[in-house]
């Protein structure tokens, strides 16, 4: 069976009309993955065990009549989400060996569904880069060329949807880290509003900033997926209380007749690549063809969204990873004197460069004397952000955008120029600091091959908006689309 | 003395909410190390605090008791070091928006009235305790404490000696107390201050350098510190030395102090907003129905019993000393209708025995109304003092009704004066020699056979019936002569 097309949505069919038992369908992906991800190195640890077993308690509910949409789909979770039981290390050499009582309240939500885990996807450590080359374990190859990077941070996720060696997976996104891994692996990422995801198990690296995302190979799929992981949780006091009219993956049709989408002058820089930037005007073509009235808009706030971001996350992230001291849990170092020498050490030696690259600069960013000029600044700039966001919804439904200047790095290319790759986050990260929802999907291939993105942004809980018109440009780029050739 | 000292009080106090300030563990004193955690309060990795709203609320309760303004937007804030008994590396605390300020209290000191202001009271979490006792190369951390929550009142620099910081800390606890946001245990440490002092010469304005003493945990060490910290920085002035800006650490076995860190080691915290928690809102009218729901405070008590009750300034600071006999009294006063006896039983026989036993007043085992019925009786001259006092005896070891106490032992005064005449007359007849000396003018025969007659009627005999028939017999037996 060829399932490097299968969709949840095929998948359930095929489950649902008995045509494959669900022990067949995770059996299938296990084997892919024993044969294929040598060459991929997505999985950081595959959980074959519990997976069958989940997936022989799924057909009982299938035999039943039961099934709900994710009933016996094997998925893959960032392993920056905690699952009870299972390792979960943040691709860091930190917690190499740590295993969460607890399990993260997305994936808790999915086994309510009786969805089947196939195992912890790879991610730049503690979800900080755009490459997965920090990983600490591994480097992820992106399944369209396998002498580039998948992106990142939650480049396993996407690898792993993209090589088909899970039919979809839960990423994180902070600052484009779902996005910009589903552009650079041809599938559809989606960071949903900041909230409508409950974070608690997630480990973080900027909690104003995170949000727990699906990735999967159609706009329906992460859809499905949305549809099962959203909703208000006791356990995360920013969590919303929201339920949309009708589920996410009934608001797909309809079309965008009228659509008011609204394309920001100052993405449209130097830096973005030519290829790129025909793929984006043939986009909008397209998306005219379709009935939208498409139109560019000035956003001048959006020029500090990258050093903004970069000050807030990083800010957060140094107050988030100073609880691994080597106290309680995780990498210690040895033969220490002091405590401080114990804390010091243990973070130096656990941590990776990158890591300890944003905790100096949000250390700097909050210490007394500096917090003013930097993180107050940010803060204000967040501020000029969402209300410049703000007054564009007051005019379109959508903004559109490339995902990423740029297709697929070849490895090493970014992790020597630090600034250079901050700078490949340029149209991400607004999204983040404004707490919008935003899709990526592919909208077209370049001269080598490598998949673009075309991502849509919409209002504070505006999910509908952009996965209907994310769908409709979906259906009719459906021809092009593409699956890598492994 | 040739200084006047000036000084600042951090007052630290749990407050006594039924869970932890982030997660669902139990607020609660001890227990076996790291029993009393989970992943919530240390802070796993992948975890989220979620705001106790009801801490919320008893910071709200204990910032009226004490006379604050509360914020109607505050937020959490995360306060950044490194230290083992702090699990997450940083504590959530408030900075610059706490949810109360600018409030006070009005002590009393020999010179009269005096307002001391507290600036700020905010919320935050507590951390665990380290023990270094048991290993040599060890530190053992114990978390159960962890996420406990805690207020932290923040006076002016207002005080100028240990006796006005005694007083206020004492009527702080008494306030936190009433309103039943803390249990106030000093000695199970929540309670505790830390204690900044600083002093300067006489007909001088200009504020002397000041130091911190922290985490002192009774009221007697918070004298002993600032005594000995006065004490401490003039020597230093009369020998024309310096004082250095810094933290110290009280040893209150010692009574001593020794420099912990100086200014130039101070932390830099790195505040930022707590980015997991998100601002805390008080409308008005949520304000007003917490201030309606606080139980009468202290100060409107002490008030009431020495100008309606009428009770002595001495007895009414007895009465309130603790919640529970305020209340108790309150309960006892209604039932009888008579506060002043009310509070003189109280303090003479309830007080006698709870310091007997070793217990306090919510040990007791009956309500106030039902000792009110008591002393009702009594009132009433239904039973006599001495017997009320054995009925009361009988309450506390039993926990039995009054009416049943009585009635059981036959407690109830005779009233039918045909039978106490019988009795008496009968008590003339066989006490011939004692009438005959009282008829002979020796008034002090008549105690003594009054004591006849009250024992012949086993305590139960109205002691004013008594005598008025005794009385009338002997003067009969008089004219008689």
């Amino acid at each position: 069976m060829d399932i490097s097309r299968l969709t949840i949505k095929e998948a359930r069919r095929l489950l649902d009309s008995k045509k494959i038992s669900a022990v067949e369908l995770t059996n299938i992906y296990l084997k892919r993955i024993q044969e294929l991800d040598q060459k991929i190195d997505s999985y950081l640890s595959v959980c074959s065990e519990s997976a069958l077993q989940q997936a022989s308690e799924a057909q009982k509910i299938i035999d039943s009549g039961n099934s709900q949409p994710l009933c016996g789909i094997p998925l893959s979770i960032k392993d920056n989400i905690c699952i009870e039981g299972i390792k979960t290390t943040c691709a860091s050499k930190m917690l190499e060996d740590f295993v969460p009582p607890y399990t993260a309240t997305a994936v808790s939500k999915l086994e309510s569904q009786n969805a089947v885990i196939l195992g912890k996807v790879n991610l730049d450590e503690f979800a900080m880069g755009s490459t997965t080359e920090n990983s600490a374990f591994k480097k992820t190859k992106n399944p369209f060329d396998l002498s580039r990077v998948p992106g990142g941070s939650s480049g396993g996720s996407a690898a792993s949807v993209s090589a088909s060696l899970a039919l979809g997976s839960l990423g994180s996104d902070t600052g484009g880290s779902v996005r910009q891994p589903a552009a650079f692996c041809g599938v559809v990422g989606m960071k949903p509003t900041y909230g409508l995801v409950s974070r608690y198990g997630l480990i973080a690296f900027a909690s104003s900033l995170d949000q727990i995302g699906p990735i999967g190979k159609t706009v329906e799929d992460c859809a499905i997926i949305l549809d099962a992981i959203y909703g208000q949780d006791p356990k995360d006091g920013t969590s919303l209380n929201y339920k949309p009219e009708t589920s996410y993956a009934s608001s797909l049709s309809g079309g965008i007749k009228d659509f008011r989408i609204g394309l920001p002058k100052e993405y449209l820089t130097e830096g973005l690549n030519s290829e790129v930037r025909d793929a984006l005007y043939k986009s909008i073509n397209t998306l005219e063809k379709l009935g939208a009235k498409v139109e560019e808009f000035s956003m001048p706030s959006l020029k500090y969204a990258v050093p903004a971001y970069y000050l807030m996350s990083s800010a957060e992230a140094s107050s988030n990873l100073s609880r691994y001291d080597g106290v309680k849990y995780g990498y210690r170092a040895q033969n220490c004197k002091t405590f401080n020498e114990m804390i010091g050490r243990s973070r130096a030696e656990g941590f990776g460069r990158e890591v300890k690259r944003r905790i100096l600069l949000g250390t700097y960013a909050l210490a007394s004397g500096y917090y003013d000029a930097y993180y107050k600044k940010a803060l204000k700039l967040r501020t000029m952000i969402s209300k410049g966001f703000d007054q564009a919804f007051s005019k379109y439904d959508v903004v559109i955008h490339p995902t990423t200047p740029e297709t697929a790095f070849k490895f090493g290319q970014s992790t020597d120029d630090p600034l250079s790759m901050y700078l490949a986050d340029i149209y991400t990260v607004s999204a983040n600091i404004a707490g919008l929802p935003s899709i990526s999907l592919p909208c077209g291939y370049d001269s080598k091959g490598l998949p673009i993105g075309l991502s849509f942004t919409g209002r504070p809980l505006g999910e509908r908006d952009i996965l209907r018109a994310a769908a409709t440009f979906e259906a009719d780029f459906a021809p092009e689309f593409k699956v890598p050739e492994l | 003395m040739k200084y006047i000292p000036t000084i600042g009080l951090e007052i630290h106090a749990e407050l006594s909410t039924k869970s932890k300030i982030f997660c669902d563990c139990p607020v609660s004193f001890g227990g076996k190390p790291n029993t009393r955690c989970c992943p919530v309060c240390t802070g796993m990795p992948g975890t989220l605090p979620v705001l106790n709203r009801q801490a919320v609320e008893y910071t709200v309760k204990a910032g009226l008791a004490l006379n604050c303004e509360i914020n109607e937007y505050s937020k959490m804030d995360r306060k950044n070091y490194f230290y083992p008994d702090l699990p997450k590396a940083y504590q959530i605390s408030q900075f610059d928006l706490p949810i109360c300020k600018n409030g006070g209290l009005t002590i009393n000191t020999p010179e009269g009235e005096k307002f001391i202001r507290i600036e700020r009271i905010h919320l935050e979490e507590d951390a665990g305790k380290l023990l270094h006792d048991s290993y040599d190369k060890y530190s053992l951390a114990d978390y159960n404490r962890c996420g406990v929550p805690l207020i932290e009142i923040v006076t002016k620099p207002d005080l100028s000696s240990s006796e006005e910081a005694k007083e206020f800390v004492e009527k702080v606890r008494l306030m936190l107390l009433y309103s039943g946001v803390s249990d106030c245990r000093m000695e199970e440490g929540s309670l505790r201050a830390d204690v900044n002092v600083s002093i300067r010469p006489f007909g001088t304005d200009k504020l002397g350098t000041r130091t911190e003493m922290k985490n002192i945990n009774s009221i007697r060490a918070i004298v002993r510190a600032i005594d000995a910290e006065i004490q401490r920085q003039s020597e230093l002035l009369d020998e024309g030395k310096e004082i250095i800006q810094e933290t110290r650490r009280w040893d209150d076995n010692k009574g001593e102090s020794k420099p912990m860190r100086s200014k130039e080691d101070a932390h830099d915290y790195r505040y930022f907003p707590e980015p997991d928690i998100v601002p805390i809102t008080f409308t008005k009218e949520e304000v007003e129905a917490i201030r309606n729901s606080l139980p009468e405070l202290p100060d409107k008590r002490f008030a009431k019993y020495t100008e309606v009750y009428g009770l002595s300034k001495a007895d009414a600071n007895l009465l309130l000393t603790s919640v529970s006999l305020s209340d108790f009294f309150e309960s006892t006063a209604k039932e009888c209708g008579n506060p002043k006896a009310a509070s003189n039983f109280i303090i003479v026989e309830v007080l006698r025995r709870l310091n007997d036993s070793g217990l306090s007043a919510e040990d007791i085992p009956f309500g106030g109304n039902v000792l009110g019925r008591l002393l009702k009786m009594l009132e009433a001259e239904e039973i006599t003092a001495a017997n009320a006092k054995k009925v009361l005896a009988e309450m506390f070891e039993s926990g039995k009704e009054p009416e049943a106490i009585v009635a059981e032992r036959g407690y109830k005064i005779i009233n039918d004066t045909g039978e106490v005449e019988n009795i008496v007359k009968d008590i003339l007849a066989k006490n011939e020699k004692a009438v005959a000396e009282y008829l002979d003018g020796k008034e002090k025969t008549f105690g003594f056979l009054m004591g006849q007659c009250s024992r012949a009627l086993a305590g139960r005999g109205n002691p004013k019936v008594i005598q008025d028939i005794l009385r009338s017999e002997l003067s009969k037996l008089k004219g008689g002569m």
